[in-house]
């Protein structure tokens, strides 16, 4: 199923005019992160999207900032966000509340290519808040089990306090067919799961990674390391998939700010195939 | 489009015609103009506002009006600004947002008059195009831009004097305009006669001329300008040379040249303003001081600033020789792969208003041959 | 449950050396178990093993009287733990505990010292694995040292 579906009302609109939806429902996750369920203005509003996907959302008075969907791709009538407070605009993302309005301009970008990655095995590697990112792939695997082979979930987080989607991870981990392993930078007293940066998980994974398709997401530093552990466990760099952030104004590659060498993040990415650009995820300053 | 190739003769005297009919027309006409002591483009109703007997002398850093010794009107290169200033403007009004009622997206509105550019040079033109590419060609197309763009009628003039820090030669751009243009024009000042011969491109362009009312060009009128042009071309103030450039960039991010240039480069972001195809801008979102109101407006921005990478944390080039690589590896070659053309056109404006005087010319292949040996240097006369 | 020769033989760490010499090294092995809660070892403690881990997982710790014990680190099966019996004083500098029953092989640090010193040519297989154990550890480290996930300095 072709889950790449175009926004025919941004093309037909100025897509530099947020559209006001509505909060319907918010979850602090953690004390810097928040997940707010937002409904459109109308009927009329599609909230399809790909899994990897971001809109641009705008708290009036306050800024506008690219968070990436993290909810069910299959469940329409609302878009789910992930925020953390990160500066002003994403920190008054997080202080919204239910019933208050919010823009959205949306959804842009490329995302994870669930579809080449099907029939394999599966393995993805998140570290922080690069969860939010890779949820709605999750779900969508979970949907569709039958379609991959053997899936492994990595997950990096600092203590076992900042773990997100806690609940939900030990949900996809009590599954006899996904394996689910976490591991923290710190480990407190209450933690008796793994202590490590989440490359040392890599060569927990039960089966054998070179045939396996690789979905990560989080701060740059783990995954430029993080690429070099799975490509040493054997995948291969035309088989990784990293998804990349940068300033963002417009969404629609016509700004300017989010230009990675000679890709725009916006438009080109967020996700990117890993070898295409491993040489300016290693060259500073880019 | 109608390419007309007959070309038609017009005296000085009549050149006021035109501007009547495109005022009749109701256009807005923009054209160069002296202000604050060089060209830039300004309202133009007739003739007498343009520059006549006006010269350039343009070098690194270095822009100075002087005095022709003969009445032409175009007789410089490029001006400060360009056309850009109006189809892209510096500071554009989006939407606008009231905090206790449904958005009500305003519709882009048909701001003003169309504009009637005169007096646009070749390199300008290509320039526009290569605007046009990357502010329409792509899936979301700036619908204002657009809409500029779709109304605005370009009349061209060919150089003829080259200035001091052109290159249009060098990037296939100009002397002499192809493409693009309404109409496109080629002053002939000689001690005994003051003339234009002009030649439409397009349907719209055509009639003009057929209303203007000139007469048939003898072949030894445009034999003359053909000439003449010819002779710009070889008269550039600068040359570049272009095989094997983006790849030789793309390979040279570890330079030290880089530094050498960082050492001298301010990160002033004067030439971002002055070139004619940077499209980086800003958003910026206001509200009124009781919040109840909030605007949405585009603003020109510059990959120069400190600020243009941020994301949390700190920005990403933080060092003025990153900042530097990136504008110049963008200009000259990663603009190909993100829009299939040149992003330079060759107008040297970021030479001759670079308060340090740094010449991409200079730099860009210094950096190319570190990284390219294969590129011969008998190709460089 | 195999040998710990078995063991040995097919373990990541041990590959390379030849039969001779895994013989000898195999004679400094014996099996341990740990229970949940149990002390491989404390701060401070003397250094005597090299544990090559079977089962479970095992928490490097340090206590801090404000914040209890803090992990930096758990080994699992297939991990290897420990280098401080091969670096005069030879006193362990943090704790090991184990997070649930876990077996283990602990090589006797002395003995081993002793093997290395009489064939430097094990000696300096032995070093170039511990060497390349110790790299990997502290690049992992100096990520966890760089708090990728914490909030930003703006």
């Amino acid at each position: 199923m072709n889950l790449v579906l175009e926004e025919r009302a941004v093309a037909a609109r100025d897509p530099m005019r947020p559209r006001p939806f509505r909060v319907r429902r918010v979850h602090r996750d953690l004390p810097d992160t928040t997940t707010l369920e937002i409904e459109p203005p109308g009927p009329d509003h599609s909230c399809a999207f790909s899994p990897g996907q971001f809109n641009m959302l705008y708290v009036m008075g306050k800024g506008e900032v690219p968070i990436s969907l993290s909810g069910d791709p299959a469940k329409g009538g609302c878009f789910v966000h992930t925020t953390r407070a990160v500066g002003p605009a994403s920190r008054a993302v997080t202080e919204l509340r239910k019933g208050d309005l919010v823009g959205v301009r949306g959804p842009f970008g490329h995302g994870w290519p669930v579809d080449v990655a099907a029939g394999g095995d599966l393995v993805i590697v998140a570290g922080g808040v690069g969860l939010a990112p890779l949820r709605p792939v999750i779900y969508h695997v979970v949907r569709r089990r039958r379609q991959y082979r053997r899936v492994a979930i990595l997950y990096g987080a600092r203590t076992s306090s900042d773990i997100l989607f806690r609940r939900e991870l030990e949900k996809w981990r009590g599954r006899l067919d996904l394996e689910v392993r976490v591991s923290v930078d710190r480990g407190t007293d209450d933690w008796h799961g793994s202590v490590g940066v989440v490359t040392t998980l890599i060569p927990q994974v039960s089966f054998p990674l070179s045939e396996a398709t690789a979905f990560v997401c989080g701060p740059e530093i783990m995954m430029r390391f993080t690429t070099r552990e799975l490509a040493q466990a054997g995948i291969r760099e035309d088989r990784q998939y990293i998804s990349m952030e940068r300033n963002m104004k417009c969404g629609v590659g016509l700004c300017g700010h989010c230009q990675w060498g000679p890709h725009f993040v916006c438009k080109d990415g967020p996700v990117f195939r890993f070898d295409r650009v491993a040489r300016l995820l290693w060259q500073r300053e880019m | 489009m109608v390419d007309d190739r007959e070309s038609l003769i017009f005296e000085r005297t009549a050149l006021d015609r035109l501007f009547e009919l495109l005022a009749d027309e109701g256009y807005s006409i923009l054209g160069p103009t002296v202000r604050d002591g060089a060209i830039a483009y300004g309202p133009i109703h007739s003739s007498l506002d343009l520059p006549q007997g006006v010269g350039v002398r343009q070098e690194a850093g270095s822009y100075r009006l002087t005095e022709r010794d003969d009445p032409s009107l175009f007789g410089y290169a490029v001006g400060a600004d360009s056309p850009k200033s109006f189809l892209y403007p510096p500071r554009e009004h989006l939407c606008a947002f009231r905090r206790h009622e449904s958005w009500n997206g305003n519709e882009v509105e048909e701001d003003g008059a169309p504009l009637a550019f005169v007096g646009v040079r070749p390199c300008e033109l290509a320039a526009i195009a290569v605007m046009d590419r990357v502010l329409l060609s792509g899936p979301t197309p700036d619908v204002r831009y657009r809409q500029r763009r779709e109304r605005c009628l370009l009349v061209v003039v060919n150089c003829t004097e080259p200035g001091g820090t052109c290159f249009c030669s060098s990037m296939g751009t100009g002397p002499e305009a192809r493409a693009g243009f309404d109409i496109v024009l080629t002053e002939m000042t000689e001690p005994d006669r003051h003339t234009f011969l002009a030649r439409a491109g397009t349907a719209r362009g055509r009639e003009l001329l057929i209303r203007w009312g000139g007469r048939s060009a003898q072949p030894a009128e445009t034999a003359a300008v053909a000439a003449r042009l010819e002779r710009a071309s070889g008269r550039m103030g600068r040359t570049l040379h272009t095989e094997g450039l983006a790849e030789a960039l793309r390979a040279s991010p570890e330079d030290p040249r880089w530094d050498e240039i960082a050492s001298r480069c301010m990160n002033c972001a004067n030439c971002t303003l002055a070139c004619p195809t940077c499209f980086c801008c800003t958003v910026e979102d206001t509200t009124d001081l009781t919040g109840e109101r909030a605007e949405r407006h585009r603003r020109w921005d510059s990959c120069f600033t400190l600020g243009f990478s941020y994301i949390h944390g700190g920005s990403v080039r933080v060092s003025a020789r990153s900042r530097y690589r990136q504008w110049l590896t963008h200009k000259l070659s990663t603009w190909q792969e993100q829009f299939g053309t040149q992003g330079c056109v060759g107008c040297g404006r970021c030479i001759t208003w670079c308060p340090a005087g740094i010449d991409l010319t200079v730099e860009a292949p210094a950096l190319a041959k570190a990284h390219a040996p294969a590129v011969s240097s008998s190709r460089e006369r | 449950m195999n040998t710990v020769g078995h063991f040995l033989s097919e373990h990541p760490f041990f590959h390379g050396f030849t039969s001779e010499q895994l013989q000898e090294l195999v004679k400094c092995g014996r099996d341990v178990r740990f229970e949940q809660g149990e002390f491989l070892f404390r701060e401070g403690d003397e250094a005597r093993s090299f544990y090559v881990v079977r089962e479970g997982r095992i928490r490097i710790e340090i206590h801090d009287a404000r914040q209890g014990a803090v992990g930096v680190q758990t080994v699992e099966r297939g991990d290897v733990l420990g280098w401080s019996w091969l670096v005069p004083p030879y006193l362990w500098h943090f704790d090991a505990r184990a997070l649930r029953t876990s077996l283990a092989v602990a090589l006797d640090g002395e003995r081993l010292r002793d093997l290395c010193d009489h064939d430097p040519v094990l000696g300096y297989e032995f070093l170039k694995r511990i060497a390349g154990l110790m790299e990997q550890r502290l690049q992992a480290t100096r990520l966890q040292l760089l708090d990728l996930y914490s909030e930003p300095r703006a």
